[in-house]
């Protein structure tokens, strides 16, 4: 057995820690945080608030733990759109190159590749007022071009392939084909995209929340603990450092597994070795 | 000039290379001949020092004297492209394609400062017209020119310094055989005409049989046997070289068992592509790749169909196959229409075998699953033992094991894989087997082999071929029958062996003039 | 060339067709009454009515969207209902904070970006390519809000170099260049590092094609080999990547804005969301649209000129 990368190892340990502290906030967590104790404000760390306290008095850790299940549930739920939909359209656009169907959806990605998230959440906010829902919803709009367009570049490269040439001589039809032999070759790329697609997730979800639209009070999210601490940054300072460095982390983790997995998977890198 | 000294070549401790020695006179061609993986290119890329990373080299190359091997590179800078000239094997990437043909003609001419951009520019045009290019602008890109042109632009820029000796490797590998032979020819001519040496590198014996005045067969990393051309082929000394020129020429035992009942009819079938996009509305005319082809393929026979690159004969597969619809004619097998809509007990009637030894199989599929696939076409398909059993049968009657149903298509060579698409085209007891360039991507010793098993099939079983390659001697070797076809038409249709010794079309004549001949003097 | 050019700029104008009516159909169709929706629930109807009429919804459908459409065709976005003053004022006013910061951001991402991919792609393998691709992993996890936070921690509290935010306006444009400076810095990091990280790979697979095997064979150095074939092939992928960084420029502009608090299109979308304030937030979504398509059709013309086989077409 070839030694796994560094990368793969390091990346899926920082990713596992934050998907462990998320699950077990579940269960239990240091501080309950929608107490909002004023006796207990800006507490320094170390004691009984590891971490310390914000300026409504809530124990940080316990704010961290809770916000990484935001975070992580908005990413994930992002990224099962963007392959929900994405992936099937990106398949049938191959399966019926050059057809009507194809420029269709091909025109359709464009499209909403000409909508940045932010620009998707402004507009459904203006009109539905924020949610974290939204906040879903806007990135995983934003999701569904990104895994059509893996889908499709990788199911094109592989419809020339006299495999499936051979499958077809066995009377296989297209979605037939799609589901047995194109979709277990190309689910390494998308695998590889659902990380760095998880990654941007985290971010996008911290941007929204931190400018309004995307959780809402009291729902602990590491964006909304940044805006808070905006104000706080002069005199207290670890407030807007901690939920950063709790970001970058994340994001490097997922990143880290990203290229990993990238390594393992592509079949490329594989024959190269051999 | 050229004295290779017992080079020894290993990359990252893998041996490559085996005590190489070889020299190479003023003028002359000499032929390098091997399989894959006999070590003849990295021989070449020692010489120029363009060895891939962690590869470490031992013994001596000389060139006039002075060892290479020990050269700087900045040295070795000076003396590529000047008394060193390379070209390769494939011309549609050899080229940069954002650059214009004459700046990356007159590059070799400024890099080594022998003259300024006018001056460059000036021989660079008198090298283009010299490997035939004079209609050619020196601002063309190389995707306007064809293969053979652009392997002419890469001859030009390899030799704009008239250099010593030029190395080409498999320079014709990648082109049709009409291309093949005036490429050939043009290497010919520079050779006598600018007192210039040639190391010509090839698979191909019949090529440096033609071309070259010494030859030396390699076989994985050692020179098995050199010597002047006609001596060696002659002699054949080496029973690796005998090995070599035996399958070269191989001839499978084959009976005749044509009969006359028809089992596939082609009549006047027309193929048309929709013209390429030119916008989000437009399209440019429609394009007719096969256009009235009429056959029929006999039970029992073996029919080739012949052609280069282009002329329409994968088109003219996929019909066949029922995979792709016909704009006008019709095709019949068995006395039904063949079509996308086809039926799958009239698709099981009809396999095919592809090329691509790597890309014919789903790399995550076992063998069992692969060679059973074609059992989709049947009403109720075999499961379990039943399966096994019939995979294992497949299997056998190709010469393989049964034991090898469980692994996975890359634990095999390429010959194996071919074996394993020929077991897969077999499973469902077809009538017809479409061999579509079947053999083509094979070294000689494999091919000779692979041809020995359809023989042997065909026999056996019965089986009809519709045989289609661009490889003239192949198709001689294994066809009743022989069509040509040249830009969507068959030109030519008759008895192998007729066609073979008294072509009519002038077509035909040119590509069997073409084609290199191992013949031995 | 000149029907490629076309064909791009035909295919320009639907997708900004299309994105219209993406947006008209959000912001004016799904709230049902834009009007009762902007006025919140204790409009009376009359007050509905009278801004009903000033809107224009009285008409069709089909109308207004042409009305709108061509309203904005002429440099007429319509009235803001808050601030009482055409949109096409307060945006041009906005303009001048946002575009100069979006092309500030490109161009520092771009500087930084194109030395670090070549000096990485040239030391592959080497400690110092260890070393950029670790560094630009951590760049692209950073959150550029979170990282302008830092920069005004450090730069605006601690040494006092620059001002935490705000925007003096062009009349003293060394003094506007300055706040600009930690914004454009926060914004260009985490895209100079994809860019350098787009840019190293790109120059690494043209390294490996055979022309550049050609270019060695014909006596070019190593060195020279990158410089006259690789770079200006690897500069496909590369600009590819610029014209995507550029949405994710301009939507990390608009929370940029919230940090420093600059007058610009990101906080007036923001006001508009606040307010409720519908003629502001589908002129200025559009107008961000706008910039997107428009950046797509001028990579693309950008290929062409980079790339022969295109030009062809």
């Amino acid at each position: 057995m070839r030694h796994l990368p560094y990368s793969l190892l390091i990346g899926g340990a920082l990713s596992s820690i934050f998907l462990a502290a998320a699950l077990i906030s579940f269960l239990w967590v240091p501080h309950d945080v929608t107490d909002l104790v004023i006796a207990n404000r800006l507490q320094p760390a170390g004691g009984e608030f590891l971490l310390g306290t914000d300026q409504f008095g809530r124990d940080l850790l316990s704010m961290l733990m809770v916000g990484a299940r935001t975070s992580i549930a908005v990413a994930l739920v992002a990224v099962g759109i963007g392959i929900g939909l994405g992936v099937p359209l990106g398949l049938a656009a191959a399966a019926n190159r050059g057809s009507l169907l194809d420029e269709v959806i091909m025109r359709g990605n464009d499209l909403i590749f000409a909508f940045p998230s932010l620009v998707i959440a402004i507009l459904i906010t203006a009109v539905f007022g924020p949610s974290a829902v939204n906040a879903i919803l806007a990135i995983g709009i934003f999701n569904i071009p990104v895994f059509a367009r893996v889908a499709r570049g990788g199911a094109l490269s592989l419809w020339t392939l006299d495999y499936i040439l051979a499958a077809r001589t066995a009377g296989k039809g297209k979605v037939r084909i799609s589901a047995e032999h194109i979709l277990p070759n190309i689910a390494n790329l998308l695998i590889v995209q659902a990380t760095i697609q998880f990654s941007l997730g985290i971010l996008a979800e911290a941007a929204l929340s931190y400018v309004g639209l995307g959780a809402q009070p009291p729902t602990p999210s590491w964006g909304r603990m940044l805006a808070e601490a905006q104000t706080m940054i002069y005199t207290h300072p670890m407030l807007a450092i901690l939920p950063g460095v709790t970001i970058v982390l994340m994001v490097l983790g997922l990143n880290l597994m990203g290229d990993g997995l990238r390594d393992v998977l592509d079949p490329r890198l594989r024959r190269a070795r051999t | 000039m050229i004295e290779i000294d017992r080079l020894s070549l290993a990359i990252h401790d893998t041996p490559i290379l085996r005590d190489v020695s070889l020299q190479i006179q003023e003028g002359e061609i000499f032929g390098l001949v091997g399989e894959s993986g006999s070590g003849k290119s990295m021989t070449a890329l020692a010489l120029m020092q363009l060895l891939p990373h962690g590869a470490e080299a031992e013994g001596s190359a000389r060139l006039d004297g002075t060892d290479l091997l020990t050269k700087t590179e900045a040295e070795m800078c000076a003396l590529r492209g000047n008394d060193l000239g390379m070209i390769f094997q494939e011309p549609m990437t050899a080229l940069n394609p954002v650059q214009t043909i004459g700046d990356q003609v007159s590059e070799t001419l400024m890099i080594h400062g022998a003259g300024t951009k006018p001056e460059a520019q000036a021989i660079a045009r008198d090298r283009l017209n010299r490997v035939g290019l004079s209609h050619i602008g020196m601002e063309s890109y190389p995707h306007e020119l064809s293969g053979g042109q652009r392997q002419r632009v890469c001859i030009a820029a390899a030799i704009a310094l008239h250099p010593r000796l030029l190395i080409a490797d498999e320079p014709t590998t990648a082109l049709d055989v009409t291309t093949q032979a005036q490429i050939l020819d043009l290497l010919k001519g520079l050779v006598a005409e600018e007192n210039m040496s040639l190391l010509l590198i090839t698979h191909d014996l019949a090529v440096v049989a033609d071309m070259a005045d010494r030859i030396a067969v390699m076989q994985t990393g050692e020179i098995v046997e050199q010597g002047a051309s006609q001596t060696v082929l002659r002699e054949q000394r080496h029973p690796y070289t005998q090995a070599l020129f035996e399958a070269s020429s191989h001839q499978p035992d084959r009976e005749d068992h044509a009969e006359k009942e028809p089992l596939l009819q082609v009549q006047n079938v027309i193929r048309t592509y929709p013209g390429r996009r030119e916008g989000l509305f437009q399209r440019g005319d429609p394009v007719r790749a096969v256009d009235g082809v009429s056959f029929e393929l006999h039970s029992g026979e073996s029919l080739g169909l012949v052609g280069e690159s282009g002329c329409g004969k994968s088109t003219l597969t996929r019909a066949i196959l029922g995979l792709d619809p016909i704009q006008g004619g019709e095709i019949k097998a068995f006395g039904q229409p063949v079509g996308p809509d086809m039926p799958n007990a009239l698709r099981s009637g009809i396999q095919v075998v592809f090329q691509d030894p790597y890309g014919s199989f789903n790399p995550r599929w076992r063998v069992e699953h692969l060679v059973a696939e074609p059992f989709h076409l049947m009403p109720t398909p075999p499961m379990g033992d039943e399966r096994r059993d019939r995979v294992a049968e497949a299997l056998k009657a190709v010469q393989l094991s049964p034991d090898d149903m469980q692994k996975f298509p890359h634990e095999f060579s390429g010959g194996q894989r071919q074996r394993i698409a020929i077991a897969r085209a077999l499973i469902t007891h077809p009538d017809i087997i479409v061999l579509d360039e079947a053999v083509s991507a094979l070294d000689v010793s494999v091919r000779a082999r692979i041809l020995d098993l359809l023989a042997d099939l065909q026999t056996r079983m019965k089986l009809s071929y519709l045989f289609i390659s661009h490889d003239l001697t192949v198709v001689h070797a294994i066809t009743d029958r022989v069509l040509v076809m040249q830009a969507g038409k068959i030109v030519e249709t008759g008895d192998t062996e007729t066609v073979f010794t008294a072509p009519q079309h002038p077509y035909t004549q040119t590509l069997l003039a073409a084609a290199p001949k191992l013949e031995v003097a | 060339m000149l029907r490629y050019v076309l064909s791009r700029f035909l295919s320009l104008t639907l997708s900004l067709i299309a994105a219209s009516l993406v947006i008209f159909l959000v912001i004016e169709v799904i709230p049902g009454d834009p009007a009762a929706f902007m006025l919140g629930l204790n409009a009376t109807p009359e007050t509905v009515a009278a801004l009903r009429a000033e809107l224009g919804l009285d008409g069709g459908l089909v109308e207004r969207y042409l009305a709108w459409v061509g309203g904005m065709v002429t440099g007429d976005f319509g009235t803001s209902y808050t601030y009482r003053v055409p949109v096409s004022e307060l945006i041009l006013d906005r303009l001048w904070v946002s575009l100069p910061l979006a092309i500030y951001a490109l161009t520092l991402s771009t500087l930084l970006a194109f030395p670090i991919g070549l000096i990485a792609a040239a030391t592959r393998g080497t400690v110092t390519d260890y070393g950029i691709m670790g560094g630009t992993q951590l760049g692209i996890a950073v959150p550029n809000f979170w990282f302008a936070m830092l920069l005004v921690l450090i730069f605006a509290v601690n040494l006092r170099w620059f001002s935490a935010g705000g925007f003096p306006g062009w009349e003293e444009p060394g003094a506007a260049i300055k706040a600009l400076t930690l914004p454009a810095i926060a914004l260009a990091l985490p895209q100079a590092s994809i860019l350098a990280r787009v840019m190293r790979s790109a120059v690494l697979d043209t390294l490996a094609q055979d022309y550049i095997r050609t270019a060695r064979a014909k006596g070019l150095s190593r060195r020279q080999a990158v410089l006259r074939h690789a770079l200006k092939n690897a500069l496909i992928p590369v600009l590819t990547i610029i014209g995507l960084q550029f949405s994710f420029l301009l939507a990390g502009a608009i929370i940029i804005e919230n940090v420093f608090f600059l007058p610009g299109l990101g906080r007036l979308i923001f006001q508009g969301i606040t307010q409720r304030d519908l003629i502001v937030v589908e002129s200025v979504t559009m107008l961000l649209v706008f910039a997107v398509i428009l950046v797509t059709f001028l990579v693309d013309i950008a290929y062409a000129a980079v790339d022969p086989r295109l030009r062809r077409r």
